[in-house]
């Protein structure tokens, strides 16, 4: 792993000692390359502008902002319940799982807590946005590096999940479902066992992509040792999730913190690979998506019955203080710090997004890869734009 | 107590546990800032917060990352503790601007200025996270960069910069990411306003239906 950060540092020094020498023998300038705003590797309209040598990256730089919509500041003129409509569009592939660290930042302002069949139902929900999110992901993959079937695999058996969704919420992307103190509605008649069934095709799904992607020679070579980030270098610009644990970081927040979720009723494993390239962070998503179908069987398994709804008064007004709550979201990190001056809404509210930081490593990252890397590597990263900007 | 080398100050944090640790936390800082460690707050079971003085956040930082262990950089951002001068954004724009609470009154650990700067890193082998906090003066608000302890503050002090208008000392690039390069005003300050919410009233004012269940709305209406 060290070699290839020194290789990278080696050529990196050795490209800006070309570029100048260069710049005063032949007085050629390196090229300059920009990314976007509409290339089809960037979820949403990321920019990014590399400097070139031959095909060398010696300086990359994102200029995110195209989406930018201030949620931090519209959240302070809405009250507590509405505030889930607008945190729903921040990651809008994993929509639910936006909504999950906001209620419970408030519940724990408010010293509540959901019903235990509430949590259950939230952690089965989270799951299958963390499914449906990384499927396209693993899908998409495929089609930045060449490959166009996974792509059209992904969207039929994300239809599964989403229909799933639209089911128990009535939204198909953006559920608006979480309530401060349980859910809005139970589950529908039938839908347990649907969900079974749906869990096991995109078993299936993951045994697919598997053999056609990850197998595949081409597929390895363009991933394996590409993009190294060392542990460190992950923990100091705080990326977080998949691309976390793929450095060889075993730190996952279902597991290594106690929120009221279901998460500690369950046998399941957080995978961690050592290598730390782009492979090694596709290959963890793979295997996160399996996971979390087989959490998602447990736990509709032992669902418990009773109310999905604490008490709560009809007015809510959240008392005095300060709460972060951050959860495990597909794309990593992702918590609110809620300040609450006793009002109907809050005071202030600071959206941490995974792929704010996931997205600050890639100068870093991208200094002396080559031109076609770059594409697997901001692949491999996975950030959705609207997780960026806010 | 006397200060402890930062070695034996390490091990000793690393026998702690739930809220010992929290303390133990605290009590490092005290340790290795003296005065400049403001303030703090443990809620148990829950986390901690501490406030250092402006010129000791560097050096917090380095006791954070080295001594507690919190190597794993979380966020950095500002908050304006001012209350807004435009309310929630309800107002009848026709009506006269109603009297509203202007006190200052800062959060957990307290604080003596209109601005902070707070971030929070977190111990990812222990799993507990710190949320630290520092003033920033009301004429020129300004603070030393936390680039070189953890070199992802980078972007979050750039937004911090562009939304409160917080400078960073030693930071190598505070332009914008979001706004247009010439734009005026800093958006998250609270007295900015949300043009959107002060040109139309807000129409959840006027459209309030009955709730269900409640009694006396749905009598009058019957």
């Amino acid at each position: 792993m060290t070699d290839l950060v020194d290789r990278q540092k080696l050529s990196y020094i050795a490209a800006q000692a070309a570029d100048a020498r260069l710049n005063v023998e032949l007085e050629t300038e390196g090229m300059t390359l920009n990314i976007g705003p509409q290339h089809p590797a960037t979820h949403g309209t990321l920019r990014i502008i590399v400097r070139l040598d031959g095909e060398q990256v010696v300086w990359a730089e994102p200029s995110a902002g195209y989406m930018h919509r201030g949620y931090e500041k519209l959240t302070e003129v809405r009250t507590f319940p509405q505030v889930t409509a607008l945190v729903n569009r921040i990651d809008w592939l994993g929509s639910f799982a936006n909504e999950v660290p906001f209620i419970l930042a408030a519940e724990k302002l408010m010293e509540i807590e959901a019903p235990p069949r509430a949590q259950w139902i939230r952690t089965i929900l989270f799951e299958l946005s963390r499914i449906a999110n990384v499927s396209l992901f693993l899908g998409d993959l495929g089609v930045q590096l060449g490959a166009v079937t996974p792509v059209f695999m992904a969207f039929r058996d994300r239809e599964h999940v989403l229909n799933l969704i639209e089911g128990a919420t009535g939204g198909r992307f953006h559920p608006n479902f979480d309530r401060i103190g349980g859910l809005k509605d139970d589950l529908p008649a039938g839908w347990i066992a649907e969900t079974k069934q749906v869990m096991k095709k995109l078993r299936n799904f993951c045994t697919e992509i598997e053999n056609l992607l990850f197998g595949n020679e081409i597929f390895q070579s363009r991933l394996r040792g590409i993009g190294v980030i060392p542990a460190e270098v992950a923990k100091q610009y705080g990326l977080s999730g998949a691309n976390l644990r793929a450095s060889g970081v075993d730190w996952d927040l279902r597991r290594d913190q106690s929120l009221p979720l279901a998460y500690d009723k369950v046998d399941w494993k957080v995978w961690t690979h050592p290598d730390g390239d782009s492979f090694a962070r596709c290959w963890i998503r793979l295997q996160e998506t399996r996971e979390s179908t087989l959490i998602v069987d447990q736990l509709l398994d032992q669902i418990p019955s009773g109310p999905i709804m604490a008490k709560v008064p009809r007015i809510i007004k959240v008392p005095e203080g300060e709460a972060w709550v951050s959860t495990e979201n597909p794309l990593g990190e992702m918590g609110y710090y809620v300040v609450s001056k006793g009002d109907l809404g809050p005071f202030r509210v600071k959206i941490r997004s995974a792929s704010f930081n996931n997205i600050s490593i890639v100068p870093w990252v991208l200094r002396g890869v080559y031109v076609p890397d770059v594409i697997s590597i901001l692949a491999s990263l996975y950030f959705i734009l609207g997780d960026i900007d806010r | 107590m006397a200060p402890l080398s930062d070695d034996a100050a390490t091990q000793e944090m690393a026998a702690l546990s739930g809220d010992a640790l929290r303390e133990g936390v605290v009590q490092a800082l005290r340790d290795a800032l003296g005065d400049a460690l403001l303030d703090s707050l443990i809620k148990p079971n829950d986390d901690v917060w501490v406030r250092v003085r402006t010129d000791a956040w560097v050096q917090a930082g380095h006791v954070l990352r080295d001594t507690v262990g919190c190597d794993y950089f979380c966020f950095l951002s500002g908050i304006d503790w001012m209350p807004s001068p435009f309310g929630r954004g309800e107002d009848d724009p026709t009506a006269p601007t109603p009297e509203r609470d202007t006190a200052i009154k800062q959060g957990y650990a307290g604080g003596d200025t209109r601005m902070q700067v707070f971030a929070r890193v977190t111990n990812l082998t222990k799993h507990f996270g710190v949320t630290i906090k520092a003033d920033v003066s009301d004429d020129a608000p300004a603070i030393d960069s936390w680039i070189p302890l953890y070199a992802g503050a980078n972007w979050h002090e750039r937004e911090c910069h562009e939304m409160f208008g917080i400078g960073f000392n030693g930071h190598p690039d505070l332009r914008n990411m979001y706004l247009p390069t010439d734009f005026e005003g800093h958006p998250l300050r609270k007295d900015f306003p949300l043009l959107a919410r002060l040109v139309k009233p807000w129409p959840g004012i006027v459209d309030v239906e009955p709730l269900p269940g409640d009694d006396s709305e749905e009598g009058e209406a019957s």
